[in-house]
């Protein structure tokens, strides 16, 4: 159903965004597969994690074609560019991109992480409002259904906050085409 | 699907061993295996069983060695590197035909290579293991579900030949997520064991003697005895799976983590018109070599895809044909091979661009 990567740097929150995101794919009765990359530092260095969600046996946990691709900063999208899928979806954090023209054989939707996380005094739910704005751009799975089966992972973790959920929606909300 | 969970493919090979009745676990720290030691670590006291991280590899091998003569469940783990120093004791758990369950996680390179993705091991893992020359059984999971289920199979297997049994991962499937149904949580009886060392004085349980460990057995009987094991596993333990292979020009052989990829490519030649197929071993000792008995005339060629340096599968790969078919060999070292390579490498097989594999 689609290949999906999100690519970052270390302490964004990139890693988790595919757990939570294969998580909910995986409780809506998808397949999923989730790999990961990362440097031996926790914060700075760069990471990124592959999604593989369908509804058949996944072969391949590292897609070589990406549906999907969730840049946290501009250096991932400039690495990973050439490896999309022509029609493929690209996610861009605007607030650490400085470029404005895009490939036209791509879907590019962008948004604003920091001012979202900073207005709601979250500073670490960017990867939330990526995900929010990612839901936007794919309409990969419903956005109520996936609102509460969000919540009830950070509840389960015992980590409920409603400003999690709140960055989500914005970043589905504010997400827009570039 | 029934009741999953998410998880890793180390994570699920602990939890799977707990549910089999493995109440005895020691280990040394090495990557990409440490989240078995780390999960054992933080699951095993609740089940009333003993986990140790010992000082060493060799260490924590003598000490399996011991819980193993007294009939518990045990297994032990490691990786590249940390493997090698398990080869003296897995010699002796076979001379005793004690039961043991022994993950190797490959990584890939010779000496530390790296700490990543690889398939390093399979020669070591396949051919015996340490000195001397007797054989285990060798399992090769390529999906979460099946490090549960393999692991959960490697301790009945290890109790019915009485032997130790193999899992051989990788780097790829140890650290990926994805769903599992994880089996039924089960006690193991340890007295049930009529080799078993029993009685402990300090509890007046009155100790056994032990004489039936196989070594008491006049040694020309004990040989004959060794080599009828070693042939009922290679006769009754070969598994495997076909994928496509039915009207396949060229078959991918590939186990673990590349055999995942080769899926992959399967699926992308034939969309292309390219006929592929896969036979992936699921036990690499005893090698599949029933998997290779009637390949259909359609086939020109069989490819080994591998994270090596050298093929290791190869060798097998041509015994199991008696080198009647035509042999290539696609191997990444460290990098994970792509879907992409493995259709441009078959489609130059295919132009003739490709030297057969040599194997050595």
């Amino acid at each position: 159903m689609a290949d999906i990567m999100f690519a970052g740097i270390g302490g964004q929150g990139v890693l988790t965004a595919g757990k939570v995101l294969i998580e909910i794919a995986a409780e809506n009765g998808k397949n999923v597969s989730w790999t990961s990359e990362y440097s031996a530092e926790m914060r700075g260095g760069t990471a990124l994690c592959r999604v593989v969600i369908s509804d058949e046996e996944i072969g391949s946990p590292y897609p070589d074609l990406l549906d999907v691709l969730c840049c946290m900063t501009e250096s991932a999208y400039d690495k990973y560019v050439d490896v999309m899928r022509d029609g493929g979806t690209i996610v861009v954090n605007s607030s650490l991109f400085t470029r404005t023209d895009f490939p036209k054989e791509y879907k590019v939707y962008g948004v604003d992480t920091a001012k979202i996380t900073s207005e709601e005094g979250n500073g670490r739910a960017a990867n939330l409002v990526i995900m929010g704005a990612m839901l936007k751009a794919t309409n990969m799975l419903d956005v109520n259904e996936f609102e509460k089966t969000l919540d009830a992972y950070f509840a389960k973790k015992g980590k409920s906050n409603p400003s999690n959920i709140k960055c989500f929606r914005r970043g589905y909300e504010e997400a827009a085409e570039m | 699907m029934a009741d999953f969970k998410l998880m890793k493919g180390n994570e699920a090979i602990a939890e799977s061993a707990l549910r089999a009745g493995c109440r005895f676990y020691a280990g040394y720290p090495i990557t990409p295996q440490s989240e078995i030691l780390e999960y054992m670590s933080a699951n095993m006291a609740a089940r009333g069983g003993v986990f140790i991280q010992g000082e060493s590899e060799i260490a924590s091998m003598s000490m399996l060695w011991g819980a193993a003569a007294c009939g518990e469940r045990v297994m032990t783990s490691s990786s590249g590197p940390g493997f090698d120093l398990k080869q003296e004791g897995i010699s002796y758990l076979a001379s005793y035909n004690l039961p043991a369950v022994i993950i190797d996680v490959m990584r890939y390179g010779v000496g530390d290579g790296e700490i990543t993705e690889g398939q390093d091991s399979y020669w070591l893992a396949t051919r015996g293991g340490g000195h001397g020359d007797s054989r285990q059984i060798v399992l090769a999971p390529a999906s979460v579900q099946e490090c549960a289920d393999l692991t959960y199979l490697a301790f009945d297997l290890a109790e019915k030949y009485r032997t130790v049994v193999l899992l051989l991962s990788d780097g790829g499937i140890s650290q990926m997520i994805e769903k599992v149904v994880l089996p039924e949580e089960k006690e193991h009886d340890k007295s049930k064991f009529d080799w078993a060392i029993k009685g402990y004085k300090e509890l007046d349980e009155p100790k056994v003697k032990v004489t039936n460990l196989d070594r008491s057995m006049d040694y020309d009987e004990y040989d004959q005895m060794m080599r009828d094991k070693f042939a009922e596993m290679h006769e009754n333990e070969q598994r495997w799976e076909e994928f496509m292979t039915e009207d396949a020009e060229l078959i991918l052989v590939a186990y673990g983590i590349s055999s995942r990829i080769c899926k992959s490519a399967v699926r992308r030649a034939r969309e292309q018109g390219m006929k592929l197929g896969l036979i992936r071993p699921i036990s690499a000792w005893p090698f599949p070599k029933k998997g290779f008995q009637n390949l259909p005339e359609s086939v020109k060629g069989l490819v080994t895809v591998e994270m090596s340096l050298s093929s290791q599968l190869g060798l097998d790969v041509r015994m199991a044909t008696e080198f009647k078919v035509p042999l290539y060999g696609y191997l990444t070292s460290k990098y994970v091979p792509t879907t992409q390579g493995i259709v441009d490498y078959c489609k130059d097989i295919l132009a003739g661009k490709v030297k057969e594999l040599e194997v050595f």
